[in-house]
C-alpha cells in the first residue's frame, strides 16, 4: 500500500520542482527583457539620430563641424556657432564649479561639525533638485539684470586694457551671454560635483588620515598630500560628470546666453549653444535639410555627453570598488 | 622672515578659510534661488491660477488650470509606463547581475542614461513616434518622460535590493521557495519603502523637465484631457509666458515655478526625513 503512495508522493514532488523550475526561467527571462528595453532605448537614441541627420551628413560632409553658418533662408548650416558656444560655457561653468565643490567637499568632511554635516549636505543637494527651467527664470530676470549693472561694467574697467583678457570682456554689458550662461551653469553642475567628491573623500581609510595628523600635519597638508592624491581617479570622474550635465543642459542655458547663431570673441556677447538651438528652432523647423541638420546637432551632443560620462562613471566606479549612484 | 610653522599654519587657515567661503557660496545661491522663487511666485498665486485656463495674448488675467491637469496627466501616464519597467529591470540587475557580463552592462549603460541630456530624448521620442504616428500628443510626451525615469528607478531599485541580508535570502531558498518568489515576496517586499522614494524621485526628477515636452507633448493653449492631442504643460507654458512681453504671462510662469519646486523640493525633503527616521530605529 504504502510503495504506490510514496512513489505518488515522489512524482508530485518532481512536478512541483518542474513547475517551479519553468516559473523561475520564465521569471529571469522576463526581468532580463525589461533591463533590454533600457539598453534597446540608448541604442535607438543613436540609430534613429543618425538615420534622422543622414540628409544633413551627406550634404555637408563632416565640414559641418567646422563651418561658421547658420542660415535658414539659404538653407546652409553648420555647427561651429553652437559646438562653441557649448564648449565655452561648459569650461567657464567647470571653472566656477570645480574650485567651489572642493571647497565644499573639503568642509563636509574636514572640517564641518558632525552635526551640520547633514543638513548642509542636504542643502547642496537641494540646488540639484531645483527643476533647470528656475534657474533659467532666476537667471534671466533676477541675476542678469544685476550683472549687467553692477559686475560687467567692473570687469571690463579693470580688465578692459589688458592684452587677450581684456578681448574676453568685450561686447556689450548687457547682462545676457556666454559667460552669464556659463556662471548660471556652473551653479547647475557645483552639486554633482561636490557630492562625488565628498563621497570619493569619505573612502579614504581613517587610518591614513590619522597618521597623517599623528606627524603633525594640518587639515590643508593632510587634505594635499594624503586625501587629494588617494581619491584622484574619482575627482576626476566627478569633474567629468559635471562636464556632462553642463554640456546638455537646456533650460537654464536658453534663457541666459542671448540665442545668436554666431561666434563673438568677447564673453559678455550672446552666444547659442546645441541645447539651445535645438530647443529655438526643432519646433518650427522647416523639413528637409534645416530639421536635418539640428537632428545632426542632436546626435553630436549625445556623442559626447556620453563620451564623457562614460569615462566619468568608469573612473567613478573604479573609484570607489563598486557601482555607486 | 615667517618661520616655518606659521607659515604652514596661515596656509592652513587660507585654505579652510577659502572651503569655508565655497560652502557659503552654494548655500547663498540655493537661498537667493528659493528666495526669488517663493517672494515672486506666491504674489503670482491666487484662485484664478487653479480655475482658469491660460489667457491669449493681450488679454487680461488668467491662470493655469489647462496645464496643471496637463501636467498631472503626463506625470501619470509615464510613471504608469516608467515604474514597472524599472523595477523588473531593477531586479534583474540586482538578482542575476551579479555574474553576468550583459547585467554589468546594462547596469553601465544605465548610469549614463541618469544624465544624458533631456533635450536628446526629446529629439528621439520625436523621430520615433511624432514624425511618424501623426502629430504631437500627450502620448509622446508621456514616453519622453517615463524614458527620463526609468534609469532613476532601475539604479534605485537595484541599490535597494543589494541591501537585503543574504540570511533573509538564503532563509527563503532554505524553506524551498522558487527563486521568483524569493524575489517578488521575500526581497522586493523587504525594501518596498525604498523602491517607493525611488518612483518618487523618479517623479520629481521629471516634474520640472522641460526640454523632451518642447516638441512631443508641444503646449495647448485650451482645456483638453485628449492624450491623444497636443497638451498644455507647466514646464512649456513656463518658458512661452517667462519670454513673453506680457507682464500677466511672466507673473503666471512664476506661478507655475513655484508649483513645480514646491512639489519637487517637497518630495526631495519628505524622502530624506522618512529615511532618517528609518536609521535611527
Amino acid at each position: 500500500m504504502s510503495e504506490p503512495s510514496a512513489s505518488a508522493g515522489i512524482d508530485l514532488h518532481a512536478q512541483q520542482v518542474r513547475k517551479f523550475h519553468l516559473q523561475d526561467k520564465l521569471f529571469h527571462h522576463t526581468t532580463q527583457v525589461f533591463a533590454f528595453v533600457v539598453l534597446a532605448s540608448l541604442v535607438g537614441i543613436l540609430v534613429s539620430l543618425t538615420i534622422e541627420a543622414w540628409p544633413s551628413l551627406k550634404e555637408f560632409g563632416p565640414a559641418f563641424f567646422w563651418t561658421n553658418v547658420w542660415s535658414v533662408p539659404d538653407d546652409e548650416y553648420g555647427a561651429l556657432a553652437a559646438i562653441y558656444g557649448t564648449v565655452v560655457t561648459s569650461i567657464i561653468a567647470l571653472l566656477i564649479a570645480v574650485p567651489v565643490s572642493f571647497g565644499i567637499a573639503l568642509f563636509l568632511t574636514e572640517t564641518c561639525p558632525v552635526w551640520l554635516r547633514r543638513p548642509l549636505g542636504t542643502a547642496i543637494e537641494l540646488l540639484a533638485g531645483i527643476p533647470s527651467i528656475v534657474y533659467g527664470i532666476w537667471g534671466l530676470f533676477i541675476f542678469a539684470p544685476l550683472f549687467a549693472e553692477y559686475i560687467q561694467p567692473s570687469l571690463q574697467n579693470w580688465f578692459g586694457d589688458v592684452p587677450i583678457i581684456g578681448s574676453w570682456f568685450s561686447g556689450p554689458p548687457i547682462g545676457v551671454g556666454i559667460l552669464t550662461a556659463g556662471i548660471v551653469l556652473s551653479l547647475m553642475v557645483i552639486p554633482f560635483i561636490a557630492s562625488v567628491m565628498r563621497d570619493v573623500f569619505e573612502t579614504v581609510p581613517d587610518v591614513l588620515r590619522e597618521s597623517a595628523y599623528a606627524v603633525g600635519c594640518t587639515t590643508w597638508e593632510v587634505v594635499r598630500n594624503i586625501v587629494l592624491p588617494y581619491t584622484r581617479v574619482g575627482v576626476i570622474g566627478g569633474i567629468m560628470l559635471g562636464l556632462g550635465r553642463a554640456l546638455g543642459e537646456t533650460m537654464a542655458v536658453t534663457f541666459v546666453i542671448g540665442n545668436a547663431n554666431r561666434i563673438n570673441p568677447g564673453l559678455f556677447s550672446p552666444g547659442t549653444s546645441i541645447a539651445s538651438t535645438l530647443a529655438n528652432e526643432f519646433g518650427e523647423a522647416d523639413p528637409g535639410l534645416h530639421i536635418a541638420s539640428l537632428f545632426t546637432l542632436g546626435l553630436v551632443l549625445f556623442v559626447l555627453t556620453f563620451i564623457v560620462l562614460a569615462i566619468s562613471r568608469w573612473l567613478i566606479s573604479r573609484s570607489m570598488g563598486s557601482e555607486g549612484l | 622672515m615667517m618661520n616655518l610653522y606659521s607659515r604652514r599654519l596661515l596656509i592652513n587657515r587660507i585654505g579652510i578659510g577659502l572651503s569655508m567661503l565655497a560652502m557659503s557660496f552654494g548655500l547663498v545661491a540655493l537661498m537667493w534661488i528659493l528666495w526669488t522663487l517663493f517672494s515672486k511666485g506666491f504674489a503670482a498665486l491666487s484662485w484664478d491660477l487653479f480655475t482658469q485656463d491660460t489667457p491669449a495674448p493681450g488679454s487680461e488675467g488668467g491662470g493655469l488650470r489647462n496645464a496643471i491637469v496637463g501636467s498631472g496627466l503626463i506625470l501619470l501616464f509615464s510613471m504608469l509606463i516608467s515604474t514597472p519597467i524599472g523595477i523588473l529591470a531593477g531586479i534583474y540587475l540586482a538578482e542575476y547581475g551579479r555574474i553576468s557580463k550583459f547585467a554589468s552592462f546594462t547596469r553601465f549603460m544605465t548610469d549614463i542614461m541618469l544624465s544624458a541630456p533631456s533635450i536628446v530624448i526629446g529629439l528621439f521620442v520625436y523621430a520615433l513616434f511624432v514624425a511618424t504616428m501623426g502629430g504631437f500628443s500627450g502620448w509622446a510626451g508621456s514616453l519622453a518622460l517615463a524614458l527620463i525615469a526609468i534609469p532613476v528607478v532601475v539604479r534605485t531599485t537595484e541599490n535597494m535590493l543589494k541591501l537585503v541580508p543574504t540570511s533573509l535570502r538564503e532563509a527563503a531558498f532554505a524553506v524551498g521557495a522558487p527563486r521568483w518568489q524569493v524575489s517578488l515576496k521575500v526581497t522586493l517586499r523587504a525594501v518596498k519603502s525604498g523602491v517607493v522614494t525611488g518612483v518618487l524621485l523618479a517623479m520629481a526628477r521629471i516634474t520640472g523637465e522641460t526640454a523632451p515636452l518642447l516638441f512631443t507633448a508641444l503646449n495647448n493653449q485650451f482645456f483638453s484631457t485628449d492624450m491623444g492631442e497636443p497638451m498644455g504643460n507647466l514646464p512649456v507654458v513656463i518658458f512661452q509666458f517667462a519670454l513673453s512681453p506680457y507682464d500677466n504671462w511672466i507673473n503666471l510662469a512664476w506661478g507655475g515655478a513655484l508649483l513645480i519646486a514646491l512639489l519637487v523640493l517637497a518630495v526631495n525633503i519628505g524622502v530624506r526625513v522618512v529615511f532618517r527616521n528609518k536609521d535611527k530605529r
